[in-house]
């Protein structure tokens, strides 16, 4: 039986789109940062809410086991929902400090959010006009982003935390 | 002297002009080639969300500090992915969307090279 080299080349190629598709099926498409995971942060500077003359830098982080870093504004709602979960980590964890980054927002709606829902931060930074959360590839509030004392993020949470991504966090810094 | 001094400010106001202009469109370059993340099918060059303006304004920072085109991708490839570049760089993921049209152009080119040698070949015999 005589086979052409054309029919050999058409199947060749379906088998070919047909591996490609298969593969291409199984790749995920939902668009994440989470590849951040793993590498260190950039070198900031924070200014204080409310007062310009003090900040903190990258270095500084260095002295905490862990630090988290949260991304906040007093007009996102889901910041509300996540609050809660920030003052309780700021409680029962000793080991892990809380940075706030409040990220395009108004100083007294910030602090007046703060005194509504409790200060779970043990730095309150301000992003007026959001340089600094491009540092931290933040595309959307709330996101935090936790780091050890390396400056090496190992978990990244886009979106509210809530009770699942609180234990998460939980058991990796205990 | 009035009139040297008008050519001077003339001179000035062109050079100054044509320099902004340069660097206007250089950056726009770099937005027309960066993706917004948060918006439907838009560059940063063609949205006014609030992610792309801050976008600009680290691209415009990043310019004013000497940083090139590149650098500039590179950076903000580091925070955000390949996906925020509409044109990504070659690389083991996507070597195959970068050669497949060649191959493709040189093996069809194969293809009707040898065809046309066959209608030649029978249309002699």
């Amino acid at each position: 039986m005589k086979i052409s080299i054309s029919k050999i080349i058409i199947f060749s190629f379906v088998i070919f789109s047909l591996f490609i598709f298969q593969k291409s099926l199984k790749i995920n498409n939902n668009y994440d940062t989470k590849s951040l995971i793993g590498n260190k942060i950039s070198k900031f500077q924070l200014f204080k809410i409310d007062s310009h003359d003090q900040y903190i830098s990258d270095e500084d982080l260095k002295e905490n086991k862990f630090t988290l870093i949260n991304f906040f504004a007093s007009w996102c709602a889901p910041c509300r929902s996540e609050h809660k979960f920030l003052v309780k980590l700021s409680r029962e964890s000793k080991e892990m400090k809380i940075i706030g980054i409040n990220f395009k927002d108004k100083q007294n709606n910030a602090i007046s959010f703060l005194k509504e829902l409790g200060n779970p931060y043990n730095f309150v930074g301000i992003d007026l006009v959001g340089k600094i959360s491009i540092l931290f590839g933040v595309y959307g509030i709330p996101e935090s982003i936790l780091i050890n004392s390396d400056l090496t993020v190992i978990k990244k949470i886009i979106g509210p935390i809530d009770q699942i991504q609180y234990d998460e966090i939980l058991k990796i810094i205990q | 002297m009035k009139l040297n001094f008008f050519i001077i400010i003339t001179y000035i106001f062109f050079v100054t002009s044509t320099y902004s202009n340069e660097s206007q469109t250089k950056l726009l370059n770099v937005y027309k080639n960066l993706r917004c993340l948060v918006c439907q099918g838009q560059s940063i060059a063609d949205s006014n969300s609030d992610f792309a303006t801050t976008i600009k304004l680290v691209v415009q920072d990043q310019f004013n500090k000497g940083k090139t085109e590149d650098e500039i991708y590179k950076f903000l490839t580091s925070k955000y992915g390949e996906w925020i570049v509409y044109q990504p760089t070659f690389n083991k993921n996507n070597f195959l969307l970068w050669t497949l049209p060649y191959t493709v152009l040189i093996f069809g080119g194969f293809i009707i090279f040898l065809l046309i040698r066959k209608v030649k070949y029978n249309k002699d015999n």
